[in-house]
């Protein structure tokens, strides 16, 4: 365990510790995806893929290469960046479900690779990773990656990105080079990805290839869609939902999946907009406006 | 000056021929309306001076400049807006932000400059948050600024994309039928509306429309497609009486 | 040995075929990926299994029954969690409900079966057959020749009856269909069913050729199945059954030929490739969008 952490137990149950940690690294995982998925319309289902891709490449760089922490984590992101990068080039422009099938397709790829490939230990994984990663570095780059997500969202780029969701052909007649975007979303969204995969090697100690396989890939965009679509808060509220229920469902262990499953069916078809889809901070901002005039008045 | 030349433009669709031959200029700052049954290919002509789609055979020209291959985002950039004949507006956005993404193509800050919040990036917000409110005024839906978009009644959703296109201050304005599903009051405040911003913006105007009061109105010149070619061009006095723009709208015979 | 590898590509692909057929007939009437269509195959391999384990049936029998079971299954899934979203909610919502359903089922089974892998005891005799210098099983020869036949039915179904021109006019245009006269829920119905009993028809007879059956063999299966449905173009029912046919074989021969550890790529990298050259699949049509 980290030092950091180790002296952070005398003040914390290091459960919850483990779960806050964890809970970051999700939060940026997801934030990542969130920018292809739910501000850029962009459905990707493979996001693991790329949180591999990071864990894998800084860890090794750790291990075998003695790099530092930090220029491990930015290789590693910026490799999966890369990929992202490389795989956006051809692929989007083909329509939403058949991005979809491709990202499916392109993290199995890496799945399988991972699975034979000699450094990173094959199917029986790296270990020994060191354990950079602790309560302070995790947060402090999930508020940085927050508050740099919160910008980019406000601004002209944020809108461009919105206006690719909203409506392609309309966004290209206001002057947004569409496919140029929806490549800078996916490589930006990737980084993150591989941040996260670097973030959680170096906290796990020792990863393996199951670590990242489709179901992963679902449930970031699980903690994407639940929260609300293209929103930071959501984002954020749907990596404590998904990041908390595994734990506190531990009770039912055998039947979490069960409940899990059956959630996502009822939450689609009762809220598919996602927890906070359809809130806006302006409008909780109005209506509290409203209560205050109205005891004003009384 | 001539705006905007199309010289012979043919479209194919798999072996439907939705434009033929048509030859067109038009004018700096006049408003030039084309009308035509349905199907006669007039969005399709829309599409592909937006660069939607690439003429099959033709020259299509913008300001002495051949355009024929050129992507929309960059046509958008040169300065041709357009509205939709199917309403395409951002739906979950706000309506000041739907005016405010009109004005992408001529504002320059970056990803990396977004992302670090340089003053440069802050000033050119201030100016595409301003000119925005002033375009909102401007069609009367300034008050509604913070609606979604998809909330608004079907005339102010028309006039928002109007809104919209104004922001990319265009000198070409491609309006493809913006007085659809308006009542008559709505109509007489749309007419009033563009002639004031072809007036104000000095915009040369090129209109759809199946009104043909409003057309005949407003209107300097008309051009009369059917079945994918032009059979007819002039003044409005002129298109109300030629013969064979009568025999399209009601059929042979009648 | 290259016409074997091919005999067990096309006895492999015969499977993945059935399995593509419930995809792209579902997502060609609803526009939806049923992520639950691997488990449907799932629970048909296991139905089978239970019915010849415990209650004696023969093999055809089993799988007749599972069939059934299947298409109940499938009709309820569609009731329950899909039904409802129909034409309200986003594409995007559908597809979360439809991978809701597939980690339910999935979870279900392996909390009834647990996850070890289970075995068909023998049900069908180990016989094989010469045809010039190769060997056939006999399970090999039921499963192309049952597969055929099923493929056969369905595109006979599909052609020439009434149900199947009310299929064809609803993946063509849903709202028109309806307006026609033509009850779409029936309808919608009815596609999930045929595909599930395709799939679970697929799942009993890979369970006994491969002789394992286990909660999650759904999820690759599925996977492949609908990159297979993709690549032959999803919407496209000879596509399918192209798609699946080829994926089968590509696949057993990458394995002979190159190498088995990547068995699993070779699906997605043929489907990316695919996807790449001709987006619309192989036998998928272009569709042009209304501006």
């Amino acid at each position: 365990m980290n030092a950091l952490d180790a002296t952070l137990t005398q003040y914390i149950d290091p459960y919850y510790l483990r779960i806050m940690i964890l809970l970051g690294i999700n939060i940026i995982l997801a934030l990542g995806l969130n920018l292809i998925t739910g501000v850029t319309g962009q459905l990707s289902m493979g996001h693991a893929g790329f949180m591999s891709i990071g864990a894998y490449t800084s860890a090794i760089l750790s291990i075998q290469f003695g790099f530092s922490y930090l220029m491990a984590l930015l290789t590693g992101a910026a490799v999966a960046a890369f990929f992202g990068f490389l795989i956006g080039i051809p692929t989007l422009r083909l329509e939403g479900d058949y991005l979809a099938m491709v990202t499916i397709g392109f993290a199995e790829i890496i799945r399988v690779f991972f699975l034979n490939f000699e450094p990173g230990g094959k199917a029986v994984g790296l270990s020994g990773i060191p354990q950079h990663t602790n309560f302070i570095t995790v947060w402090l780059i999930a508020l940085l990656i927050i508050a740099l997500n919160t910008r980019l969202l406000k601004s002209r780029m944020g809108r461009a990105f919105y206006a690719i969701r909203e409506n392609e052909i309309a966004a290209a007649s206001t002057g947004i080079d569409t496919t140029r975007l929806k490549i800078l979303a996916f490589t930006a969204g990737s980084f993150l990805g591989g941040l996260g995969g670097g973030l959680y090697s170096h906290y796990m100690y020792y990863i393996n290839p199951q670590d990242f396989g489709f179901m992963k890939s679902i449930e970031l965009l699980n903690m994407v869609i639940l929260g609300g679509m293209g929103s930071i808060p959501g984002t954020i509220l749907g990596s404590f939902i998904l990041t908390l229920a595994p734990e506190m469902l531990r009770i039912v262990a055998e039947y979490r999946l069960l409940f899990y499953g059956a959630l996502l069916v009822i939450l689609m078809i009762f809220r598919p907009n996602g927890i906070l889809g359809d809130v806006r901070i302006y409008d909780l901002k109005k209506r509290w406006g409203r209560k205050e005039v109205k005891t004003c008045q009384s | 000056m001539p705006v905007l030349t199309l010289e012979g433009i043919s479209q194919e669709f798999g072996g439907l021929r939705a434009l033929d031959g048509v030859n067109m200029v038009v004018e700096e700052g006049e408003i030039f309306g084309i009308i035509g049954p349905n199907g006669a290919g007039k969005t399709t002509l829309f599409n592909i001076i937006t660069g939607i789609y690439v003429p099959s055979e033709g020259d299509l020209i913008f300001k002495e400049r051949r355009i024929n291959r050129m992507a929309t985002h960059n046509i958008a950039r040169l300065g041709i807006g357009r509205t939709f004949q199917n309403i395409r507006l951002f739906n979950k956005l706000s309506v000041l932000d739907n005016v405010r993404v009109g004005s992408h193509g001529i504002s320059r800050s970056g990803f990396f400059k977004s992302l670090l919040g340089l003053p440069s990036m802050l000033r050119e917000e201030k100016e595409i948050k301003s000119r925005a409110e002033e375009l909102l005024e401007l069609v009367g839906l300034y008050d509604k600024k913070m609606e979604y978009a998809d909330n608004l009644a079907y005339g102010e959703q028309r006039r928002l994309e109007i809104a919209r296109a104004l922001a990319l201050k265009p000198s070409l304005l491609l309006l493809d039928e913006p007085a659809a599903g308006m009542n008559s009051g709505e109509k007489v405040e749309l007419m009033k509306l563009i002639e004031q911003i072809r007036q104000e913006m000095k915009l040369t105007i090129l209109l759809v429309e199946h009104d043909m009061s409003l057309v005949m109105t407003i209107c300097e010149r008309i051009a009369v497609l059917d079945y994918g070619r032009k059979i007819a061009e002039g003044p409005p006095e002129e298109i109300k009486n030629d013969e064979r723009v009568i025999q399209s709208y009601l059929g042979v015979g009648a | 040995m290259f016409w074997e590898q091919l005999l067990n590509g096309l006895t492999l692909g015969s499977t993945y075929a059935l399995i593509a057929l419930g995809y792209t007939m579902v997502y060609g009437i609803v526009q939806l990926i049923n992520f639950a269509h691997g488990e449907i195959y799932m629970f048909g391999a296991f139905a089978g299994l239970i019915l010849v384990s415990f209650f004696g049936f023969n093999l055809i029998a089993a799988m007749l029954a599972a069939m059934l079971f299947c298409m109940l299954l499938g009709i309820l899934v569609e009731r329950i969690a899909y039904r409802p979203l129909r034409g309200k909610s986003s594409r995007l919502s559908a597809l979360i409900s439809a991978i809701g359903v597939s980690i339910f089922l999935s979870t279900l089974m392996a909390l009834m079966a647990g996850t070890n892998t289970h075995r068909y005891p023998e049900v069908i005799a180990h016989q094989s057959y010469h045809l010039g210098s190769l060997d056939l099983s006999l399970m090999q020869i039921l499963i192309l020749a049952v597969s055929a036949l099923l493929m056969i039915g369905l595109q006979f179904m599909v052609q020439k009856t009434r149900i199947g021109k009310a299929m064809r006019a609803c993946s063509q245009d849903l709202d028109a269909s309806y307006l026609m006269g033509i009850n779409v829920n029936r309808v919608i119905s009815f596609t999930f069913a045929v595909g599930s009993a395709l799939a679970a028809a697929g799942g009993v007879m890979v369970g006994v050729y491969y002789n394992a059956v286990w909660p999650y063999m759904g999820m690759m299966a599925g996977l492949k199945a609908f990159a297979a449905a993709v690549m032959g173009g999803i919407g496209s029912i000879p596509g399918a059954m192209i798609g699946g046919l080829s994926l089968g074989i590509m696949e057993i021969m990458g394995v002979a030929y190159l190498s088995s550890s990547y068995k699993d790529a070779i699906a997605f990298g043929m489907l990316i490739l695919v996807l790449l050259i001709r987006p619309q699949g192989l036998m998928g049509q272009k569709i042009s969008k209304k501006v």
